[in-house]
């Protein structure tokens, strides 16, 4: 799987530069803002990349603190089901199908309820102690099937699972380096959105930043959370470190709706200049916008499993090390010297 | 075994007491934010039409900033002579000793609120034009809002380096759609021009959801070793 590596950079860098090509020349221009629009190219799937690898975050943190109790991870399990049944049909209902925003159909609605529930179990499946290959092949499915012809997954999933089949792992510590991976890598994107965000905004609405913009100041509350996560990882290094921060980021997580909630009272109150385009978007933009994206998410899964091994290899020389130093102060104690012997002799 | 009730109020009131006797919390909170009122006074100089927008703020940040001050104490206390050590291994519940240090640290909170808002009032010159009454709900609920969440990730960072220094790194982010609620629904409140009832719905619920989080999570917290 080692060899995959190089093979899956190139594809990455040539998928990057096909969709900065597109973006460039084949995308038409939009009508109202000229050139400018095209920073949406970059903008927008590194805010849908930034979120996916949030919520892997959260779905690798929830895991991690339901499997230190079997009883819990039994309760978790159910309630995930529970939400995506619920959610699944709760989508269908007109009373709930009215409140929708106007271009969102309630069956996408359902379908991303769908992969909610489907990913909570792929993770703990993946990442409860066994090997990555069903992870980087669904990766692979979620970034082929927007762009690519629908029996691609299939064949990707074979091909990598095959592939990566032999990453194998040990123990239940891969689900917190996922979850440190994930976090660092989409902050890095969700950096990306916040500056993009005011550039695109500045030439368009004529100001760097709305403070009432549901979405700008969303990713602003939610980019500050995953710092104190980062910051509380870096301030902390003893063993307690992985279970304080999968609480932080279960905390987190909570806190993402009821800021959304918050601020769209709060625009709702405040009027602010018209905000993104809204109504449907030319099919030629929406193609070269899923070909972005999916030169993003297969950068980010480059950059994640680079930085999943990093984060491993480290966890393996730090053990090394303990395991060393334990070696040889015991080796001390049987040599006759005592260590730390100052007074008493 | 005693029950869960009446372990949460002996750690309670030994807690009030020894804030009773010391007055430590109490003292430098009080003064803290006296300091920060001071410069907000030398900092704006509003009209008294002004300052009814700006004040919500002004004054909900300065009790965040003071209640840190108190948040901060809550745990080191019991990190002395190995309490929590001892608290730990004991069979008492985990979340009996979390609702005493919330509800401690809650009084403390409101009794600054109680006294520092009448000096507001003064150096603003305020008078609240809409129904005034509701401010008393957004102020339990806002300080409860940050108290429950304060003292929960007070307890996390312990376990860390400079950890008078990762309670507001931790605890601001998180508070943020709380500290909206809390100064959007003051502003309202002051101002009259719109009514504050959804601040405080978002308010409740923020309170409900973290309550429930922070009683889920804390033995996890208390325990991790």
């Amino acid at each position: 799987m080692k060899q995959a590596f190089p093979i899956l950079a190139v594809l990455t860098a040539f998928f990057l530069v096909y969709a900065f090509y597109q973006a460039l020349w084949v995308a038409p221009t939009d009508a109202l803002q000229g050139d400018v629009y095209r920073i949406i190219y970059y903008h927008v799937p590194s805010a849908w990349t930034a979120f996916l690898l949030f919520f892997i975050n959260f779905i690798a943190s929830v895991q991690y603190l339901a499997n230190a109790k079997p009883s819990t991870a039994r309760a978790a399990r159910w309630i995930v089901i529970a939400i995506g049944t619920v959610g699944f049909f709760a989508s269908f209902v007109p009373q709930v199908r009215q409140q929708l925003p106007t271009g969102m159909y309630p069956s996408s609605v359902a379908t991303t309820f769908l992969i909610i529930t489907g990913l909570y179990f792929v993770i703990g499946k993946y990442f409860g102690g066994q090997d990555l290959g069903g992870f980087s092949a669904f990766i692979l499915a979620v970034n082929t099937s927007g762009a690519m012809s629908p029996f691609m997954p299939r064949v990707m999933r074979r091909f990598f699972t095959k592939v990566f089949g032999a990453y194998g792992a040990a123990d239940g510590q891969d689900l917190d380096v996922l979850a440190v991976t994930t976090a660092e890598v989409g902050v890095v994107f969700c950096t990306i959105v916040l500056v993009t965000g005011p550039i695109w905004a500045r030439p368009v609405w004529g100001i760097w930043w709305a403070p009432g913009d549901i979405r700008l100041t969303s990713t602003l509350v939610l980019w500050l959370i995953y710092v104190s996560y980062l910051v509380l990882r870096r301030f902390s290094d003893s063993a307690q470190t992985q279970k304080l921060a999968a609480v932080l980021a279960v905390f987190g997580a909570l806190d993402v709706p009821l800021v959304y909630f918050s601020i769209w009272f709060f625009r709702t109150q405040h009027p602010q200049p018209v905000i993104g385009g809204g109504g449907s978007m030319d099919p030629r933009m929406l193609h070269v916008l899923l070909i972005s994206w999916m030169a993003f998410l297969s950068f980010a899964f480059l950059v994640c499993w680079s930085r999943y091994r990093l984060e491993k290899l480290r966890r393996e020389v730090e053990e090394a090390e303990a395991l060393e130093s334990l070696m040889e102060t015991s080796a001390t104690f049987s040599a006759g010297k005592v260590p730390f012997s100052q007074g008493s002799k | 075994m005693r029950s869960f009730w009446s372990i949460a109020l002996a750690t309670l009131t030994k807690d009030i007491r020894l804030e009773w006797r010391s007055k430590d919390a109490l003292n430098a909170m009080l003064f803290f934010s006296l300091l920060v009122v001071v410069i907000f006074v030398f900092s704006f100089d509003p009209l008294a039409e002004e300052s009814r927008h700006i004040v919500g703020g002004l004054v909900w940040v300065a009790f965040l900033f003071a209640a840190v001050v108190a948040l901060n104490q809550t745990w080191a206390r019991e990190l002395r002579n190995q309490v929590l050590d001892a608290y730990r291994v004991s069979p008492a519940p985990a979340n009996a000793l979390f609702l005493a240090k919330a509800v401690g640290n809650f009084i403390l909170v409101s009794l600054l609120e109680a006294l520092m808002a009448p000096l507001f009032v003064i150096f603003y010159n305020l008078r609240v034009l809409g129904p005034a009454w509701q401010l008393i709900p957004v102020a339990l609920l806002g300080t409860w809002a940050l108290v429950v969440n304060g003292t929960f990730f007070a307890a996390m960072s312990l376990r860390t380096r400079s950890r008078e220094l990762m309670l507001p790194l931790l605890l601001f982010p998180v508070s943020i759609p709380a500290v909206l609620g809390m100064v959007a629904g003051t502003t309202n409140i002051l101002t009259g021009e719109n009514p504050a009832h959804f601040y405080i719905v978002l308010l409740l619920t923020y309170d409900v959801v973290f309550t429930t989080a922070c009683l889920a999570l804390f033995e996890t917290v208390l325990q991790a070793e």
